[in-house]
């Protein structure tokens, strides 16, 4: 029935990409390749929602299907098949891409107008959703990976989608370099942890492997290198310490693209692939504990360095990381269904925090400093407006989506004992409620900073729609998370608990439950949000000198937030330069020149030689070759008599 | 039967002669003259031979179709012309010469200690038999039969062939 | 007292060699195209002598194949001799050497 519908979901837009990449150039009209691209996702979204609503309709023990597509590798005991699960994870996973990746096709269909590669944009985004829909449907490790490296590659196609425009130092081909090259270093990792599993379990199907996994002891050494190695993979797709860096200038490709792959789905790869081996982080509690400090250091560091950037995406791709550091903290502590709850309502109000950015630069002919902007409310109703609900959901205030799973997540993060990342946590709430509304404050309220020639506008209703609609999701998102104390069933963790059963029994304990407690806790988290907000509209609306004073008072901190605590120029310093003087010095011009250059053209010089004197022998006279044939047969025979 | 050797010298002196006199004259039609008299005792050793057939078609067709064919060419393209040019006598035709030589040192010393064996001196009692116009044309059309048909063949995409080669092009 | 065929394969090897040194020394391809036709004879006297005195008609069959071939080749080397005068006004051996390319 509709399960067996999933592989078409995945493949209509592969058939999409090929459309517009192949005809897009003679289609040219816009409209139609606009539909094609949406069309697609949307179908696959459609599918979706049919799967989820038969997997709801079947008992909770049955909800676990794969469907077989095709046969991909065989070789040996290595076999890997175009093969889709579909369980209750991955079916949440595909509405999330299909339907959130839906709105921001239809977005950019207003955002990308008149730009010569249009057609361009559209293949890549439609090539960028059938890699995360394999990412997240696969039923075995390599298909898996086949996804993790094509979510890669689209995302350095469209991040160097203007590749020929200046971004910051270089061109934005350099961020998509970038973006690239950290995401290799990450998906190594990967690939390694995919060969222990091989050679472990002999197997890269998940089933077989977490059936196998389920008989390991806890603490299994090579359980505990598995997944380091995958976790490695997962900070590289999902920006988080070390490997964040290729996020922030990920925002040089045009803004749907930084809401679909930088902030709703591709970067939550990472977080799905831990979530998805759930149980083989429960059985390394050292790697899980690895999983939960890279999380809440991500989370709290990612939005101190969000609080002095000027650059309304930058400000945008900070929250990303902090964000995306909430969910490897909950997954790290054994709070697997929050993480992928987060993972939805983060999707939504991401998207939409980055679409109405996208309306702001739009408006705003390509600026996008937000010291140049503010009271752009007026101009901008729709924009304003939807953007103010998804900073309200992002900062975690009652009762939007955010605050449902922010407040899960801290709550599972200080009942199961870790009181340090909670409040590591807490503090990041804090500094993201005061980011989000310095933004929305410097960016839409006060008095207009922009030079007076231009004329900001709304954006048309292929953008504004898409925007109303993600706006009501973020509003709203958060009632399939509720959680019992305040009278919700918490419907995703139930629905989600199936797949979580195995990794959650290994972890058994801990979860006290203490409503009161959790009353308290969930008061404290909204109190920290709410004095952010209030704090923020304090300094930047009524004060405006207040900012200015804290920096001159702390100007190495102010600085060192700047400069982004200066990883970047480390990483250089430490990683880049060496490796290109490396390079240079002794493989290109040792190595390179000296030994194998030299030995390719003494090859060529010693055939030449040869040639030289085998040239002789062509005269091109007739006579000469009878000569040399008689020769031969005057030898031959001489040498016959002379046995 | 003392003649039959007698015959052989002569017939064998005056084929070597033609031939070495074929290649040291330098007007082409004396060479092809020259030719035609070899070809003329071969078919006299054919005979003595008892290959009656051949004797006639190596008169036939070699000395009289295929000599013709050179001679004609020789006088179409009017060529007498290497008597003029000087005589050269360069390293690779000292070489050549040298070889030839070598090779017919060669075959000789094949010829000379190879084991003499009965039959080998006297012609086969059949000889008179299978030399004859019947035995060969029985021959070539029960046995030879698909090879005669493709030598058919081949002489039709040599006519052709031929055309295609010596015709004018048009303009 | 016969011939016997020792005399007729020495014979035929003479006429082979000297076919071989016309081939060589000679630079008029017309000429060069005799001695060949001169060694093909050769080489049919060495098969009639072998067919005679071993009473075997395959050699004398060979030789009426070899003979039609000699026909055929006779027609197309002239004609190629009557195109390569045509294109380079000589039927020089020594002159001819667009083989190199």
């Amino acid at each position: 029935m509709a399960y067996d519908l999933v592989p078409l979901a995945v493949f209509l837009p592969l058939a999409g990409f090929l459309i517009n990449g192949l005809l897009g150039r003679t289609i040219k009209r816009e409209g139609l390749i606009g539909a094609i691209g949406s069309a697609t996702v949307g179908a696959g979204f459609l599918i979706g929602v049919a799967t989820l609503l038969e997997l709801l309709g079947a008992p909770a023990d049955q909800r676990t299907r794969i469907v077989e597509v095709m046969p991909w590798i065989s070789a040996g005991d290595l076999s890997a098949n175009f093969a889709y699960q579909v369980d209750q994870l991955s079916v949440v996973m595909l509405l999330i891409v299909t339907g959130v990746g839906f709105l921001i096709h239809v977005y950019a269909i207003g955002y990308m107008h008149g730009d010569p590669g249009f057609w361009r944009f559209f293949a890549y985004l439609n090539l960028f959703i059938f890699a995360m829909l394999n990412l997240v449907m696969a039923d075995n490790f390599l298909l898996l990976f086949l996804g993790w490296e094509g979510v890669g590659l689209c995302s350095y196609l469209l991040i160097g989608f203007w590749y020929d425009r200046k971004f910051e130092k270089g061109t934005t081909a350099d961020a998509a370099k970038k973006a690239f090259i950290v995401n290799r270093i990450g998906d190594f990792g990967f690939l390694i942890g995919m060969f222990l599993i091989f050679s472990t379990f002999g197997s890269l199907r998940f089933q077989a492997v977490f059936a196998q996994a389920a008989g390991f002891e806890a603490g299994a050494p090579v359980l505990l290198a598995i997944t380091l190695a995958l976790f490695v993979g997962a900070t590289g797709k999902s920006a988080q310490i070390p490997l964040f860096v290729w996020l922030p200038d990920a925002m040089a490709g045009p803004t749907p693209v930084s809401a679909l792959i930088h902030a709703a789905t591709m970067v939550t790869a990472g977080v799905y692939m831990v979530a998805r081996c759930s149980i083989l982080y429960a059985l390394a509690p050292t790697a899980l504990m690895v999983v939960a400090i890279v999380g809440g250091a991500t989370a709290l560091f990612a939005a101190t360095i969000g609080l002095v950037q000027n650059d309304i995406k930058k400000v945008l791709a900070y929250s990303t990381i902090s964000q995306l550091g909430y969910m490897f903290l909950a997954l790290g502590v054994g709070a697997f269904s929050a993480g992928i709850f987060h993972v939805m309502t983060h999707a939504f109000f991401k998207a939409l925090l980055f679409l109405g950015a996208g309306a702001v630069i739009h408006a705003m002919h390509e600026e996008q400093d937000i010291q140049r902007m503010g009271g752009l409310k007026k101009h901008l109703p729709i924009t304003y407006r939807t953007f103010v609900l998804a900073a309200l959901a992002i900062a975690g205030i009652f009762p939007f989506a955010g605050f449902f799973s922010k407040d899960e997540i801290l709550w599972r993060t200080f009942s199961s004992g870790h009181g340090v990342l909670w409040a590591m946590g807490l503090v990041g709430a804090f500094l993201t409620a005061f980011y989000m509304f310095r933004l929305v404050v410097l960016t839409f309220e006060g008095e207009s900073r922009w030079a007076q020639g231009q004329h900001p506008h709304e954006a048309p209703s292929t953008m504004t729609v898409p925007l109303i609609i993600l706006a009501i999701l973020s509003v709203g998102g958060g009632v399939v998370g509720i959680p019992p104390s305040l009278g919700g069933g918490n419907a995703l963790e139930h629905w989600l608990e199936p797949v979580f059963r195995p990794a959650l029994d290994k972890l058994a304990g801990g979860m006290h439950e203490d409503h009161v407690l959790e009353y308290v806790l969930m008061a404290v988290s909204l109190g920290v949000a709410l004095s952010g907000i209030w704090l923020a509209r304090l300094w930047y609306l009524r004060n405006k000198e207040i900012p200015g004073t804290v920096a001159a008072r702390l100007p190495r901190l102010y600085r060192l937030l700047w400069n982004k605590y200066s990883v970047d120029e480390a990483y250089d310093m430490v990683v880049v330069t060496p490796l290109l003087k490396g390079s240079e010095k002794l493989l290109w011009k040792a190595v390179d020149v000296g030994v194998i250059d030299w030995a390719v053209n003494a090859t060529g010089r010693v055939v030449a030689w040869f040639g030289r004197a085998a040239r002789l022998l062509h005269t091109g006279f007739t006579a000469t070759y009878i000569l040399v044939f008689l020769f031969g047969v005057v030898a031959v025979i001489g040498w016959l008599l002379a046995q | 039967m003392t003649a039959e050797p007698l015959l052989f010298l002569f017939l064998a002196a005056f084929a070597v002669t033609t031939a070495v006199l074929m290649i040291i004259q330098r007007n082409p039609v004396m060479s092809a003259i020259s030719l035609i008299g070899n070809f003329f005792c071969l078919a006299a050793l054919y005979l003595m031979l008892r290959a009656q057939l051949l004797a006639v078609l190596q008169i036939a067709v070699y000395a009289g179709a295929i000599m013709v064919l050179v001679v004609f060419v020789i006088m179409l393209l009017n060529l007498g012309d290497e008597i003029k040019l000087p005589v050269r006598f360069g390293f690779r035709r000292t070489v050549g010469v040298v070889l030839g030589f070598g090779l017919l040192l060669e075959l000789t010393y094949l010829l000379l200690f190879t084991p003499e064996t009965a039959e080998h001196e006297m012609l086969h009692a059949d000889a008179p038999l299978i030399g004859t116009v019947e035995a060969m044309g029985t021959a070539l059309y029960s046995q030879y039969l698909f090879p005669l048909q493709l030598t058919g063949l081949l002489l039709l995409a040599a006519v052709v062939g031929a055309v295609i080669l010596a015709k004018r092009r048009l303009p | 007292m016969a011939v016997p065929l020792t005399y007729y394969l020495a014979l035929s090897a003479a006429l082979f060699a000297i076919g071989v040194i016309g081939v060589l020394i000679r630079r008029n391809v017309i000429v060069v195209f005799m001695c060949i036709e001169l060694m093909l004879n050769s080489v049919n006297l060495t098969l009639v002598a072998f067919s005679a005195f071993l009473g075997d008609i395959a050699g004398q069959a060979l030789v009426f194949f070899v003979m039609a071939v000699a026909a055929a080749e006779a027609a197309v080397g002239l004609a190629i001799v009557i195109a390569l005068y045509r294109n380079k006004q000589t039927v020089n051996f020594d002159d001819i050497n667009i083989l190199k390319w």
